[in-house]
């Protein structure tokens, strides 16, 4: 249960890490339009050094940054091989003079180059937002995106109720797991397994977990809703911040980093040859 | 069941980025029949070290997946770690734990947080059924049942269709408890049980505890902050600090200790506590740490002087005993 890396914060100081979220929000919007905007491999390629630089600044280890494309990995593989399948392509790829086409499964060289090119835009998506949120705590991430989404205010969204419950949502997730752990080893030292057996056994062994983890989370946000209160929270429009959220030096080099990227991205569509 | 621990290291998440080392050879051995006393601060490992006690924490050896590393080449060899519960092997890959679990009961710090069952009935034999190697039939299951409530000083028929969760805390605390004995471990141990009962809560439990050391699980292990709850109660403490054991004292030498203990930022039991305060003022009273005991040793040295010079004024003894 301790594996699970969702928006694990990676804490040291870097460039990356002393950047407004804001502008890491907005620089990552417009990092996954330049990946979308991309037609060919040129624009993936300018993407790619993109990435390296913002994994190189950010001081993260590689091996961390990696670790974030397990989750999504089944997704990948799924897509590259419908693409590898059924992409509508001209060259049949020949091996050893049997083609490689049986009724609708026809594997051919645009098919593959696609494949790739798919494979390569769904790993920087998966990439450039982890490192976001492993540069980023869950508490800056939710102030930087109520900030952000300050117009919806204007046509009565309430974005500060939302922000509020998502930054609760994000801190009471290592809390839950803690007590997952906790229920887990009560209920496997009164002889429960949750490795064997079939689905069915499964799922009801984890019956014993669920009960006790659900009074449990109701328990908490009863207690955690009766200290907001005791602490006079209302939610009221004129609340100020501890935090405020400036801008550094460091955001507009990102930020026109990012405008010259979707520029580079889209040039390089017009002018550069295609190959696929 | 011995309980027999030689040189216990454990580290969560080794070899990242937040590793902690969590216990730093730790070696100590608990006899059968011992009603022992685990203390020390939060984060000082005496939780992980009990988790081990019943397989919920294993060590890398005992693990699936392990596979013995050569080890390097002049780096020092460290001494071999063993952990023995009676001839269960805890650092054997090819133990069943699952047995092991059935003979040692574990009870978790607020207990009744485990409850799920729709009945208290059910919730009990929840365990019993788990461990049975067959099924059991209703009539083993319910004296099982029944004996496990009673002991635990529940009245059977009135609870055992109850939901668990219209009992006071109290009874829900009880009714766990019962869970976990209701296969008759032969060691029981507690991550502090008296937690957030109030003090005649806490009397009612450790009055249980010591029932069922009598005449139920031949060898408890119990953790406890409150070091009256310990001196009071145990044959031996040990004292855990940073993942070590820092000392295992009898109760006797625990009262003696008392700087010590201070230096580990651990409370001291009240009589120890006024035993260091007369220390101070420059009587010297050797006793055990309970108050009965303190009293008595108070009340004998009181009269040795009364015998020496008779000047004693009653008015002093008194003064003595109520802070006691």
């Amino acid at each position: 249960m301790k594996d699970v890396t969702f928006g694990q914060y990676y804490p040291v100081d870097s460039f990356v890490h002393k950047c407004d979220p804001r502008m890491k929000i907005l620089f990552l919007v417009g990092y996954l339009v330049a990946v979308f905007l991309s037609a060919d491999f040129y624009g993936l390629g300018a993407c790619a050094v993109v990435l390296v630089l913002c994994v190189a600044f950010s001081r993260v280890p590689v091996r961390s940054v990696l670790r974030s494309i397990k989750g999504v990995l089944f997704l990948i593989v799924f897509t590259a091989i419908l693409n590898l399948f059924f992409y509508q392509g001209e060259t049949t790829v020949v091996i050893a003079g049997v083609s490689l086409q049986w009724g609708i499964i026809n594997i051919t060289v645009e098919g593959i180059r696609f494949m790739i090119f798919v494979m390569c835009r769904i790993f920087m998506l998966v990439m450039a937002s982890a490192i976001l949120t492993l540069t980023t705590t869950p508490v800056s991430l939710t102030d930087g995106l109520e900030s952000l989404l300050t117009p919806l205010k204007w046509i009565r969204v309430p974005v500060h109720a939302l922000a509020l419950i998502m930054s609760i949502a994000l801190r009471m997730i290592p809390a839950l797991m803690d007590e997952i752990d906790r229920i887990m080893n009560a209920q496997r030292a009164r002889g429960a397994d949750f490795s064997h057996g079939g689905p069915v056994k499964r799922v009801k062994a984890i019956i014993p977990v669920l009960i006790p983890l659900l009074l449990s989370a109701l328990r908490r946000a009863e207690e955690l809703g009766d200290a907001m209160e005791a602490r006079c929270y209302t939610g009221s429009q004129t609340r100020t911040r501890y935090k405020k959220l400036t801008f550094t030096w460091r955001d507009p080099v990102i930020g026109l980093l990012c405008a010259a990227l979707i520029a580079g991205v889209v040039l390089m569509n017009i002018y550069l040859p295609p190959i696929l | 069941m011995r309980i027999q621990a030689e040189h216990l290291n454990y580290a969560y998440n080794p070899g990242t980025e937040f590793a902690v080392q969590a216990l730093k050879d730790v070696s100590l051995t608990i006899e059968e029949g011992e009603f022992f006393g685990v203390v020390g601060h939060t984060g000082s490992g005496k939780s992980t070290f009990i988790q081990h006690l019943n397989g919920l924490i294993l060590q890398p050896s005992a693990q699936k997946k392990y596979k013995p590393k050569k080890p390097k080449k002049g780096s020092p060899v460290p001494p071999p770690s063993v952990l023995k519960i009676g001839d269960f092997d805890l650092l054997d890959k090819k133990t069943d734990f699952r047995a092991l679990r059935s003979k040692v009961g574990m009870v978790f710090q607020y207990p009744e947080y485990q409850l799920f069952a729709e009945t208290v009935f059910d919730d009990v034999s929840f365990g019993l059924k788990n461990f049975a190697k067959e099924p059991l039939k209703p009539e083993s299951i319910e004296i099982a049942v029944r004996n496990a409530l009673e002991t635990v000083g529940l009245d059977y028929a009135a609870v055992k269709d109850k939901s668990p969760f219209d009992l006071s805390g109290g009874q829900k605390r009880r009714v766990a408890i019962a869970g976990v004995i209701v296969t008759r471990p032969e060691v029981l141990v507690l991550d502090e049980p008296a937690a957030g009962l109030d003090p005649l809560g806490k009397k009612e439990l450790m009055a249980l505890l010591h029932r069922l050391h009598a005449d139920w699980c031949r060898t408890v292990v119990f953790v406890s902050h409150d070091m009256d709850e310990v001196a009071q109660n145990c044959s031996r403490v040990a004292v855990f600090s940073e993942g070590s054991i820092k000392y295992t004292l009898t109760p006797q030498e625990l009262f003696s200790r008392f700087d010590d203990l201070d230096a580990l930022g651990l409370e001291l039991p009240a009589a120890a506590k006024v035993a260091r305060l007369l220390h101070e003022r420059g009587i010297d009273i050797a006793s055990d740490c309970t108050p009965d005991g303190f009293a008595e040793a108070t009340a004998a040295y009181l009269s040795s002087l009364r015998k020496k010079d008779g000047g004693c004024t009653d008015a002093e003894k008194d003064g003595e005993d109520g802070q006691a």
